[in-house]
């Protein structure tokens, strides 16, 4: 046990959390949009469309992350081509985030005033130029607080990559200090995840501060 | 199309939304033809259907009868694609100015030419110039959120004339504006009308705001337009329950109260124009009569005296005869009061 087992572990835990986040945000700002647009008071309405996306999302909200985990194992293999290791987390984490993304986005462009949209609107935008020109941006701010959360999030499901070999800050946690009763290597570990919080969360906070052009 | 011809025409349109509790009717069978070049006012009690009624006009709202023709054309028959190059025809300003908070002010200008795909340099080029005709052009790199009520409502306006409309629909344009800065929005309304020849559309529960820029007016209520015609004409003599209600404002019960004795009552309508001349004092020492003031409502509209006086003439006939001969020698609008 050394200095270069923790920077090993941290790393693959920003590995996880990085890869993991960005994938589920390709994947969860479209749901997020297409929640909104298709809305009753959304600039597409379409019942169908919301309702089914919304269980959807429901069902894979409500599954335990360490049962999805396990669920999704066989998903996971034909992805990656593993079930063991750093990689093996990253489908599960997809899966379990990228819905909770879609309700996070869903969230910050609900809070775009339905006057700057129809002031858009009656400018002749198509639908599209509504969600790109003034949708995402205009929710920029609130969408990078909500980054602050969900990747954090994705950072504390990582840490659950140990139950399946999959290395990182959390497995550490778990082998040396519930397996092996050293409190100490375990503390170490909690602590590094602490600081890896931390740095996230204000990271995007501040990001979020900066751009945003309501403040004075 | 020359002035005077006209751009927009409503026949017998109606709107009714479907709600969980039933339909609602918002409008009914409003008939109402916009001149090219006028500054057409259109005023209501909140609830009465005038936000509805404008946005029929550029179909951000499709009424669920009649038609809207926008230069002879039928809205109604138009493909989505036609609906969007029609808007870029007709500007539109609201109460709370919606502005885009994360865009500085030339960027919320170039906006509609950004969605027309105009090119960015000639859409910059197009921006400074309506910022500065708006007197905002050193505050081109500013946000809204740096900007007063007024300031946002001038960018609000630059933004809508981007596309060099034809028509300006403002809706509610000066309600959360305080009224000083009402008076200067209007005055710049006025003069986007007369300079650039736009076709104003002023939706408003205000009449101060009708009585200071509008030609002509029409009274939206339960739905329905209870009156329409020339301001000028419309303030003078309302017809309706809701014409009275809105010039005289919440007076016009009071005013009823006082109309009990049996000497006969005169209302006397400034429109501006004899406001210079102390027409009551004039009338006193010309005729040699005693007068009563029993009501008078005046305020000032771009310099102009607007608002209205009932007086209570002596019940000496002769007298009664003399101050009616002066008042129809000097030109003065007054009609009797009942």
């Amino acid at each position: 046990m050394d200095i270069s087992m923790y920077l090993e572990e941290t790393w693959a835990t920003i590995y996880m959390t990085l890869i993991s986040s960005a994938i589920s945000y390709l994947i969860g700002i479209p749901l997020g949009v297409i929640l909104v647009v298709t809305d009753k008071d959304g600039i597409a309405p379409c019942k169908p469309v919301h309702t089914v996306l919304g269980v959807f999302i429901n069902i894979f909200r409500s599954i335990p992350f360490l049962i999805l985990l396990v669920m999704v194992l066989p998903i996971t293999k034909f992805l990656v081509g593993t079930t063991l290791g750093p990689k093996a987390i990253i489908p599960p984490l997809i899966f379990a985030s990228a819905p909770y993304i879609g309700r996070m986005v869903e969230s910050s462009l609900k809070e775009v005033s339905a006057g700057v949209i129809e002031a858009a609107k009656s400018m002749g935008a198509t639908n599209g130029q509504i969600i790109w020109k003034v949708l995402l941006p205009e929710a920029r701010p609130s969408l990078l607080v909500g980054a602050a959360i969900c990747i954090t999030t994705i950072l504390s499901y990582s840490a659950m990559a140990g139950f399946v070999g999959g290395g990182g800050l959390g497995a550490i946690a778990l082998n040396y200090g519930y397996y092996r009763y050293q409190t100490d290597i375990m503390m170490i570990a909690v602590v590094l995840l602490v600081v890896l919080v931390q740095i996230i969360q204000e990271f995007w906070m501040t990001l979020a501060r900066k751009t945003d052009k309501r403040a004075r | 199309m020359a002035k005077g011809d006209s751009i927009i025409r409503l026949e017998h349109m109606g709107k009714t939304f479907q709600t969980d509790s039933g339909p609602v009717v918002a409008l009914d069978d409003i008939n109402l033809d916009i001149k090219e070049g006028s500054i057409h006012g259109i005023i209501g009690l909140s609830g009465a259907g005038k936000s509805t009624l404008v946005r029929c006009i550029n179909y951000l709202e499709v009424p669920t009868s009649g038609q809207v023709f926008f230069e002879g054309k039928a809205l109604g028959e138009m493909s989505d694609a036609e609906i969007r190059l029609m808007r870029r025809k007709m500007g539109m300003i609201f109460q709370q100015f919606n502005l885009l908070d994360q865009r500085n002010l030339l960027d919320n200008v170039t906006f509609p030419l950004e969605i027309a795909k105009v090119d960015k340099k000639k859409a910059r080029a197009r921006a400074h110039e309506l910022l500065q005709l708006v007197g905002l052009s050193d505050r081109e790199k500013n946000y809204p959120a740096q900007l007063s009520g007024g300031q946002k409502q001038r960018v609000a306006i630059a933004r809508a004339l981007a596309t060099n409309p034809k028509v300006l629909l403002c809706d509610e344009a000066t309600s959360a504006l305080d009224p000083k800065t009402t008076t200067q929005i209007l005055e710049l309304l006025k003069k986007i009308n007369q300079e650039m020849d736009v076709t104003v559309i002023v939706i408003t529960h205000q009449m101060s705001v009708i009585e200071a820029i509008c030609d002509e007016v029409a009274i939206i209520d339960h739905s329905h337009i209870a009156e329409i015609g020339p301001v000028s004409e419309i303030f003078q003599r309302p017809k309706t329950e809701i014409g009275r209600r809105l010039i005289l404002g919440d007076n016009a019960d009071e005013e009823i109260r006082f109309e009990e004795g049996k000497n006969k009552k005169l209302r006397i309508v400034f429109d501006g124009h004899t406001a210079h001349e102390p027409v009551i004092s004039n009338l006193v020492l010309s005729c040699k009569v005693p007068i009563n003031i029993i009501f008078a409502n005046t305020k000032a509209v771009e310099n102009k005296v607007v608002g209205q006086m009932i007086i209570e003439l002596p019940d000496v006939p002769e007298d009664e005869e003399k101050i009616l001969h002066y008042l129809r020698v000097q030109n003065i609008k007054f009609s009797e009061v009942e």
